[in-house]
């Protein structure tokens, strides 16, 4: 046996290992930070003395090493199976391997059938996402690997990809968790989405082998996997050479399959390589020469904000504080609104931290000179500040965002704000808001994406900014998200994109992504003349740029566009007019001391992980809660809530009776949340003990998590996998879950289909569920046509007697008529009960929100709590289906054809004819037909003068982005209410 | 601009000098197709403009969760039409438009939508659909018409499957698809004229085309096959899916593609499932239906048994054994996309031995988590050769992850395979078929004429 040498060139690292018979005599392993082929040459340089001059064989393997093997002329072999290679040469004992790398993650599986398979798309950048969540916290990866360890609870963090585990992590470094928990929680999520989104179905069991990077250097991760896959301490193999696998299977392959060549060949070859020819998905450069931008620069330099040295000031002053995702601003105004104080940075995951000592600078040097007669804070950190500090009074950051931008620009048409997590755009009409537009969850993050970036390629923002102005390429790296964009990033690395492309190549994405994501303009005749942009993003010129670039239109940036949402509340503070401010005093400050400590409420079945902050002086602020109740305050009057009613009935159906034919099962998930009245009536009348599965939680999720073969489906679907293994505990032996192509018709629209998840997912069921194929099972899944009552009765018999064969087809029509008596019962209580909700909010002058959705987002576990959250405000909740047969079917400009989407559209109409109503959309994750139903949704209210909501829901549940929104539209109407009446 | 219910109409006049751009999706079939419209008289255009203008014109006008195909396809038009080629008040705008289900029913009106927000609401769109949802004035598709689109199909299924079993192994780069580019001038010239097609022609078309490809120049030793299925724009466009048949070339494969008559034939057999499940459709319009289906296959038969008979070339599934093999699989309820025909193609690939497979879809696709990623596991477990890649295609995912697990897939097919399979092109006696070319439905086979069961 010769000398054989494998090269792993991967997305973030190299690794190369020399093997000499058999031997692994030298390894190597290092971070490229994209120079690949300068890296590549390094380290076979490095290791000359091993080579030597002896002829060997040499293969390449990596998502990066394809482009240097092609381009060096030199063997490669898919990184994945050269894992397979060397996992069946050094542990041919392995069942499964589990492999993370810096952007994919992949899992081999040995027995019961070889397969090898790589992440999906959402589920990009598992490396990558570990390192921008240890930027996110202000800590080195290694640091996030000890803090985790030292862990004292794991709260659920969104695993379906990088973005939303972002989303989730936010808030809870916001809400002041501890950092240690959050530690643990990042790597919970990594673990998560590794089981989901590559087991797809098989079961990961036996003896486990992991490899790779982050596999190798993080002890939590390894512990999480352990933990999830309960291994035994035999069966989970961390072995050394993890890190180095794909490089010593390259080296096998390469004996077998390469051509021998010598040390001066191989560096030869890759040194004259020329690296490959630069995609063509090229952009146009942002300025064309250094006159372009003093242009622009001038231009931009006449919004400023007048200034006034604090220390020269004197008189009553007010303080605004905006505690964002990222970043913590502070501005004091004086009583002509001059800035007197500002100050913005990054909040390092502390946010309580940064405003104290803002505060101890700023205080003293008002003592005795400057009165403070008012304070508000905003942003995601509005409720910790102001109980840490005794904030005069609070108000969301979208509205500071628009007190700010009209008190810059009266005559303001449309104000887009892109802060480090959320993206804002408000159309102003009137002198009111016309419409609001947030981000959903995949447009989160944009702006720190930025930071983040520049931090790991070792810039800080503004000098990486500055880099983008001038770029002659700058790359297209697409819009959808920033998982997506890092990939892309890492694909133009490897194409040779420089630093400058890339950075431009950013700024254009994240705008990008703004107009067509958030703004959803076609051109900018839509946004109107007077467009103003603020936020910490738009500081970067070359965000900006690109933005009037996209836009052909120019636009206005405040000088303080990254202090907006500070200055906005200043004046929200200064208009409370009140004598004295509240805020914390100087000796109090002193005495500051802020501790947080995790817990679990346990006052209702949402177990809602509670983090208690506690600022000395018996100060309290617990966050975390969805209501009231563990804040201790006195119970509240239960206002009607139509989604707690439609649960409630479900519950009263779980007592079940012995029937003389046995049980029969039924899960509990999509269309059946809505159906239950009918087959629980129908099965119960033929004389089954209906067994129902239990309401979804988190742990139903879990349950069934591992054989949920697609993970971009919607998160109400997966949910059922859990539903299936419920029914499977409960020793049910029938389970009956029909396929449903169409479902009832409602004379809506121009037809009545359910859509394709929810009518075909019993068949998904059947297929990647392997209990269901136990001979002991019956798993009966027949198509049936609901709509038609006639000939109901007949069709179902014939699927049943089979099954069934005492059911005689009398005994079955009697069921039938039963059970569409309970399901037309059932409905009409349901609309007749939200009428009378309706009628109580208008007899006690409540408010009312038409929450509307899908039946199945009755399950606490879909909504989250949302419907409390809303009824917190002091909102009836009223559901979909209780208003949308209080008109006309509403005529629309697409297909109208699925009966729970038509719905929506009627009750869309009917609410834009009530004063007193608003709706807000509940859209999952995944949901296609929603892209459809959305923009029309928002179109018919939007005409009639109604404001757009919609909230967008997977597995996330922290209600942070949520409670902005529900705020942002309450506040907006109120606002808009005070505008019309000329207050 | 004459309207109905807030559609703009194509009118009689307009026919007379408006220009139809319509989108390409299978460049052979359209190329046909178009040539036949233009014989009665439409002034049409196939849409070639591809790139990144296309995909940002996508965005712009589309939602950008809406699936990839309807972004691209709107996209297309879009920038066609900004492009300045076009008199925007000359043309008019054509689509397919299958129903159904699934989102993608919903298209035209997407691209309605996209218009007026660009400005050009008053472009006309012409649905194309056999069913006749929705009419204009200006635009009829005759009989004569229909059978001469059907073969237009039926050679294009052919030239394709031909042109895909001789490109990896020409001798001369490039002349598989001269002589595809040949025959598709002759038989356009061929269906020139209002007349029915004449079927003797036809078959005696099939047996000239297959000799001249099995007369072409190739060499090398067989080459691993690829099959490609999946939603079906994805599936066949090259714009769909980043020019997936080429890479699979330069990688040194050989791709299998099911051709677009299995599509048309799934859509006739769900209106035979519609009456059997759902007692839709009165039992003459039924029985209509059944004579249809039984018309197509024996036409698809036709072909296949052409391809055999010369023995060169690998004939393409027949549709009623395709139906069959999905038993025990998926049921034919399953209507909604490309529904139980995805996963039959995959199930026919393998028993045809093309045990490799790229299962394309645009992100997000709701019926593919279904009939596409929803059956993988089930496929794998009872055909243990199987090895499939779903790859899905998007504006914002990269061309290197695409690629790389497609790799990832052709490196497990060259361990699984071993053996290397007999050279397409030697002349060989091909089993008999397993399944007789009974042009009735086959009663024992298709869960069509099965008992209701499941």
């Amino acid at each position: 046996m010769g000398m054989t040498i494998g090269i792993d060139i991967g997305a973030t690292t190299v690794k190369i290992v020399v093997v000499k018979s058999g031997d692994i005599v030298y390894e190597q392993y290092e971070r490229h930070l994209s120079q690949v082929r300068p890296k590549t040459l390094e380290l076979i340089r490095k290791a000359k003395d091993v080579i030597g001059d002896k002829p060997f064989t040499v293969a390449l393997s990596g998502s990066a090493g394809l482009g240097v093997a092609k381009a060096a002329n030199l063997p490669f072999v898919q990184e994945v199976f050269a894992t397979g290679e060397v996992i069946k040469t050094f542990e041919p004992d392995t069942d499964t391997v589990i492999e993370l790398g810096g952007e994919d993650a992949k899992i081999i599986f040995f027995t019961g059938g070889l397969e090898e398979r790589m992440n999906g798309s959402c589920a990009g950048g598992t490396g990558a996402f570990i390192d921008q969540m240890a930027t996110l916290l202000d800590v080195t990866p290694e640091e996030l690997d000890t803090l985790a360890l030292a862990s004292e609870k794991v709260y659920t963090i969104a695993s379906r990809c990088g973005v939303f585990a972002k989303s989730d992590i936010q808030p809870l470094l916001n809400q002041g968790a501890r950092h240690e928990d959050i530690a643990a929680s990042i790597f919970k999520a990594v673990v998560d989405q590794t089981i989901t989104g590559l087991a797809q179905g098989r079961r990961i069991t036996g003896k486990v082998v992991f490899l790779g990077g982050p596999l190798y250097f993080f002890k939590a991760l390894q512990r999480e996997f352990v933990r999830a896959l309960k291994l035994s301490p035999g069966n989970a193999v961390f072995p050394d050479m993890g890190r180095y696998a794909v490089a010593i299977g390259s080296a096998i392959y390469a004996e077998k399959a390469a051509q021998p060549m010598t040390y001066a060949e191989l560096v030869d070859r890759i040194e004259q390589a020329v690296g490959e020819a630069p995609s063509a998905k090229r952009l146009s450069p942002l300025f064309e020469n250094a006159d372009e931008y003093a242009a622009f620069l001038n231009r931009h330099a006449k919004a400023s904000v007048a200034h006034l040295p604090l220390d020269e000031y004197q008189g009553d002053a007010y303080l605004g504080i905006d505690c964002g995702s990222t970043t913590t601003k502070l501005v004091l105004i004086g009583e002509d609104g001059k800035i007197l104080y500002e100050y913005y940075a990054a909040n390092k995951g502390n946010p309580v931290e940064v405003i104290r000592s803002q505060l101890a600078e700023l205080l003293p040097r008002c003592e005795g000179r400057i009165r403070i007669r008012g304070s508000a804070a905003t942003g995601y950190g509005e409720d910790i500040i102001r109980h840490a500090f005794s904030v005069d009074a609070g108000l969301v950051e979208t509205m500071a965002h628009f007190r700010a931008a009209r008190h810059f620009n009266p005559d303001v048409d449309f104000i887009l704000d892109i802060g480090g997590q959320d993206i804002k755009c408000f159309r102003v009409r009137n002198d009111s808001i016309d419409s609001i537009m947030l981000n959903e969850a995949c447009s989160s993050g944009c702006g720190s994406f930025i930071s983040t970036f520049a931090q790991s390629m070792g810039y800080n923002v503004a000098e990486f900014a500055k880099l983008g102005l001038f770029a002659q390429y700058p790359v297209d790296l697409g819009s959808r998200c920033t998982v997506f964009m890092n990939s892309s990033v890492k694909q133009a690395q490897k194409e040779g994109a420089g630093v400058e492309d890339i950075s431009a190549g950013i700024s254009i994405s994240v705008v990008k992504n703004a107009i067509y994501k958030v703004i959803r303009a076609a051109s900018a005749d839509e946004l109107g003349k007077n467009i103003v942009v603020q936020g910490g993003t738009f500081y970067n010129d070359a965000v900006l740029r690109s933005f009037e670039l996209e836009l052909h239109r120019d636009v206005i940036r405040p000088s303080i566009a990254g202090l907006m949402g500070a200055y906005g509340a200043a004046l929200y503070a200064k208009s409370l007019g009140l004598e004295q401010s509240s805020l914390i005093s100087l000796e109090q400050l002193k005495e500051f001391v802020h501790t947080s400590k995790s817990a679990v409420c346990g006052l209702c079945g949402n177990h809602c992980n509670l983090t208690v902050n506690s600022f000395g002086g018996g100060k309290k602020y617990i966050s975390g809660n969805r209501c009231e109740r563990p804040l201790g305050q006195e119970k509240r009057e239960e206002l009607p809530n139509m989604y707690a009613y439609k649960l409630e009935k479900i519950r009263a159906l779980m007592d079940s009776k012995p029937g003389k034919r046995g049980t029969i099962g039924l899960p509990l998930g999509l269309n059946m949340l809505e159906n239950i009245p009918f087959w629980h009536a129908f099965f119960t009348e033929l004389g089954f003990e209906v067994v129902l599965s239990d309401i979804s939680t988190r742990d139903t999720y879990i349950k069934g998590q591992f054989s949920i073969p697609s993970d971009t489906v919607c998160y109400p679907a997966k949910l059922l996998h859990g539903h299936i293994q419920n029914l499977l505990e409960k020793g049910v032996t029938n389970i009956f879950y029909p396929c449903l192509t169409y479902n009832f018709d409602e004379h809506k629209g121009d037809n009545h289909f359910n859509c394709p998840v929810v009518a075909y997912y019993p068949e998904l069921l059947r297929a990647n569920v392997a209990e269901l194929s136990d001979a002991r099972i019956k798993f009966l899944y027949p198509h049936l046509g609901i709509h038609l009552e006639k000939t109901f009765a007949d069709k179902i018999y014939g699927q049943l007697w089979n099954d069934f064969p005492s059911l005689s087809l009398r005994e079955v029509r009697r069921a039938t008529r039963v059970a569409y008596e309970a399901y037309n019962a059932w409905m009409v209580d349901n609309k007749q009960k939200g009428r009378e909700a309706i009628a109580w909010a208008r007899e006690h002058g409540k408010k009312i929100v038409v929450l509307a959705g899908r039946p199945y987002h009755v399950d606490p576990e879909i909504n989250h709590g949302i419907d409390k959250l809303i009824a917190s405000f002091d909102i009836v909740v009223v559901s979909e289906d209780c208003v949308a047969d209080l008109v006309e079917p509403v005529k629309v400009h697409v297909l109208n054809q699925w009966t729970y989407h038509s719905r929506l559209y009627n009750a869309a109409k009917y609410v834009c004819s009530q004063p007193d109503m608003e709706l807000v959309q509940l859209v999952s994750f995944g949901c296609g037909i929603d892209a459809i139903t959305t923009d029309e949704v928002r179109e018919i209210l939007e005409r009639e003068g109604k404001l757009y909501t919609q909230l967008k829901i997977d597995e996330i549940t922290n209600l942070g982005a949520v409670r902005i929104r529900i705020r942002s539209l309450l506040e907006a109407v109120e606002e808009r209410r005070r505008a019309h009446a000329g207050v | 601009m004459p309207e109905s219910e807030g559609r703009v109409l194509f009118t009689r006049e307009m026919k007379k000098d408006y220009t139809i751009l319509v989108p390409t999706m299978l460049p052979i079939h359209f190329k046909l197709m178009l040539n036949i419209l233009r014989e009665y008289g439409y002034k049409c255009e196939l849409l070639e403009n591809t790139g990144k203008s296309v995909v940002d014109a996508g965005l712009r006008n589309v939602h950008n969760d809406t699936c990839y195909p309807a972004l691209l396809v709107i996209g297309q038009m879009i920038d066609a039409l900004e492009s300045g080629k076009y008199d925007l008040h000359k043309v008019a705008l054509m689509i397919s438009q299958t129903g159904g289900g699934c989102r993608a029913s919903n298209y035209i009106h997407l691209l309605r939508k996209a218009l007026h927000k660009a400005g050009m609401g008053y472009i006309p769109v012409i649905s194309l659909s056999v069913g006749n949802m929705e009419s204009n004035p200006g635009f009829s598709l005759t009989p004569v018409m229909l059978d001469k689109i059907f073969y237009a199909i039926t050679y294009g299924d052919l030239l394709m499957l031909l042109h895909n079993q001789c490109r990896p192994y020409e001798v001369e780069p490039g002349s598989s698809e001269a002589l595809v580019d040949r025959w598709a001038a002759r038989l356009t010239e061929e269906m020139r004229g209002r007349g029915l097609v004449r079927y003797r022609q036809v078959k005696a078309n099939y047996r000239e085309i297959i000799r001249d490809f099995a007369a072409l120049p190739r060499q090398g030793s067989p080459k691993t096959r690829v099959g490609i299925v999946g939603e079906i724009y994805v599936k066949f466009s090259p714009l769909g899916n980043n020019n997936l048949e080429d890479f699979l070339l330069s990688e040194g494969a050989e791709a299998v593609v099911p051709g677009l008559m299995d599509f048309c034939l799934y859509c006739v057999y769900n209106l035979l499932m519609d009456h059997k499940l759902y007692g839709l459709h009165t039992k003459l319009r039924h029985k209509v239906f059944e004579f249809i289906y039984r018309f197509l296959i024996k036409k698809q038969w036709d072909v296949i048994e052409a391809v055999e008979e010369e023995g060169t070339f690998r004939p393409g599934g027949y549709f009623p054994h395709t139906v069959d093999l999905t038993k025990g699989y998926i049921g034919h309820g399953v209507k909604m996309g490309e529904g139980w025909l995805l996963t039959a193609e995959m199930l026919e690939l393998i028993e045809q031995g093309t045990c490799n497979i790229v299962c394309t879809q645009p992100f997000g696709c709701l019926p593919n988590h279904i009939v596409g990623k929803g059956m993988m596991r089930l496929i794998k477990e009872r055909n243990p050769q199987a090895n499939i890649v779903a790859v899905d295609y998007d504006p914002g995912a990269t061309r290197i992850n695409q690629e790389n697990r497609i790799k990832l897939m052709l490196a497990n097919a060259a361990a699984i395979e071993g053996a290397a399979p007999e050279a397409p092109w030697e002349k060989k006696n091909l089993p008999q078929t397993p399944y007789a070319p009974e042009y009735g439905l086959d009663e024992s086979a298709s869960d069509y004429a099965m008992s209701i069961k499941w």
